[in-house]
């Protein structure tokens, strides 16, 4: 790892988003991973075609979010009484009484903000993927996808959705509904794409191609 | 670390008299407002953010009490009504054997969000105090903390889901206590403490403290 002289111009040097330390900006190769030399923090690890994975992982993640919502979810069957259950009656569970506001919270954590962060990727990155210059405001919307992603917990729903299973199946017989399996594909899909995902890449490639 | 003993130096863009971002790496000359790459705001250290931090971690505190004294789930069965708090719901998980399931349930609504409070109050303190932990280590302390925090929220979502399952009229019935909004709250604002956090002031206070173990050994 080369390590900077004393009082660099801005444009050769790169300073870690995490610690701060400097470092030479040189292009990392394709496979490569640039970590920071103190703190160690990936910086930069572009993937071959990452870029049209992320938009093909980020719209199958929107089909699968759309089956998750609109089919059954759980199946319980207690007393010759069958109830089903979808998304939406999980984020609505909350709309009656003091726990009310839940709901909305409910509806953004699982719903909203997994999927505004996904089409805030397909937005920026999809010109990219093809070449194309940036859309018009790539950046506050990238910016925004960035803002989300630890608000977007579609991966935490579906630990709890098991958990509720364990603590429901001495009760009443339970079998678990096609949106379910589409939930777990979802996070599955998401899983992989944020390994994909550079952001010091996306934003020297939004910066690069916005000036050519 | 591997790198320990290195004789290369770090210098970081502060030092270098220019301003890093910390969204895309770029740099720029001291006084520049906003990144010129991806438009986010800029500030050489955030002095403001110490006192975010501890703003949500008091705010996270207040509405954990109450997330834990009042009544997260309530069961209707046969007539019968149960309330059961956090703890109480796991303590009734470990009675019916599910040990599994009544681990999850403890770690990651009493052990992460009791966990997650001193580790921010420790980061924060470390910052102006001498602490034992290298700047390494703390770096790494603060990496899990910001991933693990919102692993606390499966048992809101447990909640929900068992609420909107579990409504057979007589037979059973669980709808949600008012516990579950504080939690939620709890584990929301306990993201935001550790959102707040400036890293950067880790490595220097880090580097402060190496400073003087130099000096130390030289003298």
């Amino acid at each position: 790892m080369s390590v900077v002289p004393v009082l660099p111009l801005p444009d050769d040097v790169i300073a870690c988003p995490s610690c701060d330390a400097l470092m030479h900006d040189r292009d990392v190769a394709l496979g490569e991973t640039l970590r920071c030399p103190r703190c160690h923090a990936v910086i930069e690890a572009p993937r071959a075609l990452a870029m049209t994975r992320i938009i093909m992982l980020a719209l199958a993640a929107l089909i699968l979010m759309i089956a998750a919502i609109f089919f059954p979810f759980l199946e319980l069957g207690a007393a010759g009484m069958v109830r089903r259950s979808s998304l939406l009656d999980t984020v609505m569970a909350f709309s009656t009484g003091l726990t009310a506001p839940l709901t909305l919270a409910m509806a953004a954590l699982i719903v909203v903000l997994p999927v505004t962060r996904f089409l805030a990727l397909l937005y920026v990155l999809g010109p990219m993927a093809f070449g194309w210059r940036p859309a018009r405001y790539a950046a506050p919307v990238f910016r925004l996808a960035e803002a989300l992603r630890p608000w977007a917990m579609a991966e935490v729903f579906v630990v709890g959705v098991a958990v509720a299973l364990v603590k429901v199946a001495g009760l009443a017989h339970i079998s678990i509904g096609p949106a379910f399996w589409a939930f777990v594909a979802l996070v599955i899909v998401t899983v992989l794409k944020d390994n994909f995902m550079s952001r010091v890449t996306v934003w020297k490639t939004l910066d690069a191609r916005r000036k050519s | 670390m591997e790198n320990a003993g290195r004789p290369t130096q770090i210098v970081t863009a502060r030092e270098a008299g220019l301003i890093g971002c910390t969204h895309c790496g770029r740099v720029h000359p001291l006084g520049t407002r906003v990144c010129t790459r991806c438009g986010a705001h800029l500030s050489p250290r955030s002095e403001a953010s110490l006192q975010r931090v501890w703003a949500w971690w008091i705010a996270g505190l207040v509405v954990y009490i109450p997330a834990n004294l009042y009544p997260m789930l309530r069961t209707a069965s046969l007539g019968k009504t149960l309330e059961n708090t956090i703890l109480g719901g796991v303590i009734e998980l470990m009675r019916h054997g599910d040990v599994a399931v009544a681990l999850i349930v403890f770690v990651a609504s009493i052990v992460i969000p009791v966990a997650k409070f001193i580790a921010i109050a420790y980061l924060a303190l470390s910052v102006s105090h001498r602490v034992r932990l290298s700047a390494h280590r703390r770096h790494i302390l603060f990496e899990v903390v910001e991933f693990i925090g919102r692993w606390s929220m499966i048992d809101v979502f447990v909640v929900a889901i068992l609420s909107s399952l579990v409504r057979l009229d007589f037979a059973a019935t669980i709808s949600p206590g008012i516990a579950a909004v504080s939690f939620a709250l709890s584990v929301a604002f306990t993201m935001l403490a550790a959102l707040s956090f400036d890293s950067r002031l880790i490595w220097d206070a880090g580097k402060e403290a190496e400073q003087m173990e130099k000096e130390r050994s030289l003298g």
